[in-house]
This record gives C-alpha cells, structure tokens and sequence, in this order.
C-alpha cells in the first residue's frame, strides 16, 4: 500500500432513509479510502447508494428523509459525524468540497454568477469586496470562461450547461480544497463539452495536488481519468482495485457483466451479453450474496451467506465467493 | 432505383421565432431543423445522432407530425404526409409509431398497461372485440418479454427498463412498419440498457420494423444502425453506412464527436476544441467557429451535402 495516510478514511458506513415501509437501508457498509492528490471513482448504476454515499460524506443527507446511522468518515484525521454543525462548516466547501450532476438547479438562480461565487470566497477567506470580486474572475478565467467579467454579471439561466458546470467548479475549488467530490460531473453535459470539463478538473487537480472522489456510471470516464475504482452494488462495494486491473480483468461477475453490456464504439455490433434480471428489492435484501439472483455462478452458499470484501491480490478486493480467476 | 426507399425526407425545415427583444427590434429565427434530407428503406435502421439542440428530436416530432413543419416533405411509400389533411394522415398513422426517452412520462399513469396497450387498437381497430384486444394486449406484452399478468399493473409499479419495454409494446401494437426511436435508451442503466437494445434488434428481424433511432450516445448508435447522419445545428453535416462514418469519419465535427467519446482502454485524447460561440449566420458553415481546419471560405459559404464516396455525404469545404 501507498505510505502516506489517507485523507479520507470511511469505514463500515450506513444510510437508510425513511420510508413508507420502514427505513431503508441504501448504503450497507461501505469501506473507502482517499489518498492524497488521487482520483477515486466510484462507479454503479442507479439506486447503488453510490450518490448517497457522497450525500453521507458530505453531511448532506437532510434529516427529514433520512441519516447517516453507523459508521466513521475520518477526513484529515477528524471524524466529520462528531463535529458539531458550525466545525462542519468549517471543513465543508474549504478542504472538502462538492460538485453536483445537474450544475443549473446547484446554482441559486435568482443571484447572479459573481454574487454567489463572492459569498463562498468571503465566508472562508480574509478577503474585502474588491478582492473577492478580482479572485472571482480570476477564478473564472483559470476554468476557461470565455469571457469572466460579462459571466460575473450574468444570471445561472444565461449560461450553458457546460458553462455553468466550470461556475460550480470555480466555487469548489475557489478555497483549494484537498478533496473535491464530484456526483456524476458530466452526466448532464454533450460528449464535446463532457470531455472539456473532465480535462479542466483533471488539470484542477494535477495543479492544486488535489484529490478527487468520482462518482459515476460511465465506465468509459472512469477508465480515462481515475487511477482506483470501486464497483457498487445495492448498497455495498462488490470489487475495488487499481482501474486498468480491474478492466481488463474483473474478478467479479457483476463488474463484468457491467463491462459487457457496454457497447464498443471500436468494434463492429454483437450482440450485447446483457443482464439478466433485475436489481433487488432494498426492503428484501437477499440474505446471502446481494448479486446472487442475477449470477450464472452463483450455488446455495452464495445465496444463503453472504461474501465478505476480501483481498484477491495487494491491490483488489472482492465481494464474491466465486471470484472469476485470471484464466476465466 | 425501382422501389422508393419507406421514408424519404426532402428539406424539412422547422424554424422557432422568438418574439423581438426590444421596440422595433426584429424577432429572432431560430432555424431548428433547416432543410434535412434523407432515405431510410424498409427494415432499416437510421441512426440520428447529435449533440443537445442539434434539432435530432425535432426531426423525430416532424416525421411524426407531432409537431407542424415550415416546410420541406416527409413522404411514405412516396406519399408526402405533411400535405395530407389530417383526416387522411390518421389513417397512415399506423404505419409509423414513436417510443419516447422517458417511459414514465409518456404512460398514462390512471391507466393499467393493459389500458395503454388497447388504447391505440380501439382508435384505429375498431372492428376487434373486447376479447380480441385482451388477446393481442397478451401477446404484446409476451412480445416484450412481460408477462400477460403485467397488464393489470400501473407504469409506476415498473422499473425503467420495463416501461420501456411497454411503450416498445404499445408503439408494437398497430404493427408500424416505422418506428421513431428518440432516445430509447437514454435513462437507463447500462445493463437495462443492452436488454432493451436486444429487445428492440429482435423485434427488428422478427416484423421487418425500419428505426429512425435517434440518440446521442455514439456507441449505442453503432450498435443498433445500418446507416448514420450526424446534425450540426440543425443540419446533416455527414451520412454514411455505420462502418463506414465510424472507420473512416470525414466531417470535423464527426471527428470531434467521435474523439470525445470517452474509451476504455487507451488514454485521453488531449486536443480540446473551443466551445461554441455566436451563431453563424445563413452563409456561414455552421461548425466554422469550432472548426481546427476553417479557412476564409468556410464563414461566406455554407458546404452542402456532397458525396465524397458511395453513400458516403459530407457537408464540408476541405475533404
């Protein structure tokens, strides 16, 4: 392993959220690590817990519809769940900060551009009117707006949406932070301007030796920019591991079904292996192995126990009784 | 040729007007979809593929009829349908169907699958019984891979993947010979993704059904087309059969696109293009201000649609 200690070390985490039919439980135990200046992506398809995990970190999780109920997220060696409201604050938008998929509705609309980026900078940095407007623009200019003084004065509505997505990451990064989560950065963005905005954050953070939690669907964005993916599956992280390993060779089925459903934009079309069935149920998690019910390997010890996160090599770890081997 | 191509589209136009900004000042035209042309055969995939605004789902509401044209010709089997009175239109409206992005939205959410699926037979087959329907409502949804139970459930008790594969169904249900993809696929997950991919390319062989499938995803699009056109600005910049357009792309533009794509193997293509400034005008090429290999010429002409081999059209000046 990596010698310096992680930035960012959560473990054994839980969501649940309130419902109807009692509370559900959408993150179960997830153990994540952050180094510093690292790109972690993690990766899963909806309802996989992987944006409430963010949510969790981020002590974003609104209290009326659920809560953070188990676990530690120690960040920078404080645990963020023990801090009081006004420490968080502290810490959140100046070391740790967050951008969302949709960057119009993260943007208040009815302040301009300049106003909400000045109100950031001066509620975490020393700075008068004049010098918070002059850091905005710069700002501004360092995530490639074409033209940052008329942007300082224009309206969220004014913008694209690419455009708007540099504002938020000029607001995230305007305090240098050490961690910048980012919840599906380019989901909403077109394929041009999806790859300007991952090579303006992935230049961000080579130049502020900044560390970056990715969280997204899109295999093909984590295989370009992150170095270290974790799969999520209902809840729970199935497999991790160095990206380039994990790709080409997925140790567990769901990550491989995952890679396979994918059509290759390289290749002539055949036909998409798919996958079968659907996600469970979260009020009837399985008993044994969550992805059990969706597995061409899977035997009665998968689904009456349930895999623990064990450690296939130095650098992987695997949530399957059956991991699929090097020569599978 | 002997036989038409099923579709062929002829300079559709479509334009918005804006109302004037200002007293005296001229409303705007905002030219969605300006002068498209296109063929797609029976049993064939077309695949539309462009960036957000590009006016591809535009184009889709057009060949449906869905939304009134400002010019230009959709014909069927050579019949124009966009000069048709709509008396007459209702009765071509068999032929072609559309699946929408978003399944949820576009299921009546009072009605029962079983309603949706029987609400276009009462409309346009009128002389099937009650029991008739129920039959055909059965075998829709078997078509689909659901369960003939599944019709007395309501979309909301569905997954994404399996609303969509209802609006397949109820889209199914008059046996088009088109159907108007626009982004089937587009809010589903990936793996739910290939199912409905799979679904859509059988139920193709299996009633000879032509796509216009409409997407951004340039993958997908790949996956699912024989042919491919690629919009810019509301105009077709290059059209070619699918292995060809991704072998050898020939537009800028479709260079970009393709090149942005992000891969799984390999590392990222470093070159950025500039974003999109002002509007061109009318007589300007519309990628000219992005474009790496603009010259003089290519911001007081507009290129046209040229072919540069078989089947192989490109809007540009420098090929």
């Amino acid at each position: 392993m990596k010698a310096p200690a992680p930035l960012l070390q959560v473990s054994d985490l839980h969501t649940c959220f309130h419902s109807r039919r009692g509370p559900l439980t959408v993150v179960a135990g997830v153990d994540l690590a952050v180094y510093p200046g690292e790109v972690v992506a993690l990766l899963g398809e909806s309802g996989c817990g992987k944006s409430a995990t963010a949510l969790s970190l981020m002590g974003l999780i609104p209290p009326r519809s659920g809560q953070v109920s188990q676990g530690q997220i120690l960040f920078n060696g404080q645990d963020l769940r023990q801090l009081r409201r006004r420490q968080l604050d502290e810490v959140r938008g100046r070391d740790l900060a967050m951008i969302f998929q949709d960057p119009m509705s993260a943007l208040n609309p009815v302040l301009s551009i300049g106003r909400q980026l000045r109100e950031t900078l001066c509620r975490h940095l020393p700075l008068d009117a004049r010098e918070a407007e002059q850091e905005a623009l710069r700002l501004l200019a360092e995530v490639g707006i074409p033209h940052p003084a008329d942007c300082l004065k224009a309206y969220p509505h004014q913008l694209s949406g690419g455009l708007c997505q540099r504002v938020m990451i000029a607001m995230a990064v305007c305090c240098n932070p050490r961690l910048l989560i980012a919840d599906e950065p380019t989901t909403a963005l077109d394929v041009t301007v999806q790859r300007q905005v991952m090579h303006l954050l992935d230049g961000l953070r080579r130049r502020r030796a900044m560390a970056l939690l990715l969280i997204t669907h899109d295999l093909g964005v984590v295989a370009q920019y992150a170095d270290r993916a974790l799969v999520m599956y209902l809840g729970q992280v199935v497999e991790q591991g160095p990206v380039q390993r994990l790709f080409e060779r997925p140790a567990h089925p769901y990550t491989r079904a995952l890679l396979a459903s994918m059509p290759d934009i390289d290749a002539s079309p055949a036909r998409l292996p798919g996958l079968a069935g659907q996600v469970p149920d979260l009020h009837q998690r399985p008993v044994g192995c969550a992805f059990a019910a969706r597995c061409g390997h899977a035997d009665d010890r998968c689904r009456a126990e349930r895999p623990a996160l064990t450690a296939l090599t130095a650098t992987r770890q695997v949530r399957c009784w059956h991991p699929l081997t090097e020569s599978a | 040729m002997s036989n038409p191509p099923l579709l062929q589209v002829r300079d559709l136009r479509k334009h918005y007007t804006r109302p004037s900004r200002g007293w005296l000042a001229p409303p705007v035209h905002h030219r969605v979809v300006d002068g498209l042309d296109f063929d797609l055969g029976a049993g064939e995939t077309l695949g539309l593929v462009g960036e957000s605004g590009c006016g591809k789902s535009t184009t889709g509401k057009l060949v449906m009829r869905l939304t009134p044209a400002n010019g230009g010709q959709v014909r069927l089997d050579g019949v124009d349908l966009l000069s048709l009175p709509l008396k007459q239109f209702n009765a071509w409206r068999p032929q072609l169907q559309m699946v929408f992005q978003d399944p949820g939205g576009s299921l009546n959410p009072v009605y029962t699958v079983a309603q949706s699926l029987e609400e276009p037979l009462k409309v346009h087959a009128p002389h099937l019984s009650a029991s008739d329907r129920r039959d055909r409502v059965a075998e829709l949804l078997q078509q689909v891979g659901l369960a003939s139970s599944h019709g007395l459930r309501y979309p909301h008790e569905f997954s994404g993947g399996q609303r969509q594969r209802i609006a397949i169904a109820r889209a199914l249900a008059l046996q088009p010979r088109l159907i108007v993809a626009d982004e089937p696929v587009s809010a589903l997950d990936v793996s739910v993704q290939a199912q409905v991919l799979n679904l859509m390319q059988d139920l193709k062989e299996r009633h000879g059904l032509a796509y216009l499938f409409i997407a951004h995803d340039l993958a997908v699009v790949r996956h699912m087309s024989q042919r491919v056109a690629v919009m810019y600005r509301g105009r077709i910049v290059e059209s070619a059969p699918c292995e060809a357009l991704y072998r050898t792309p020939l537009h800028p533009y479709t260079r970009l696109l393709l090149e942005s794509v992000p891969r799984l193997r390999g590392t990222p293509t470093t070159a950025v293009v500039a974003m999109p400034q002002v509007p061109s005008g009318p007589d300007a090429c519309a990628f000219h201000d992005r474009c790496p290999r603009r010259t003089a010429r290519c911001a007081e002409a507009a290129p046209l649609l040229r072919e540069a081999a078989p089947g192989h059209s490109v809007a540009c000046h420098h090929l």
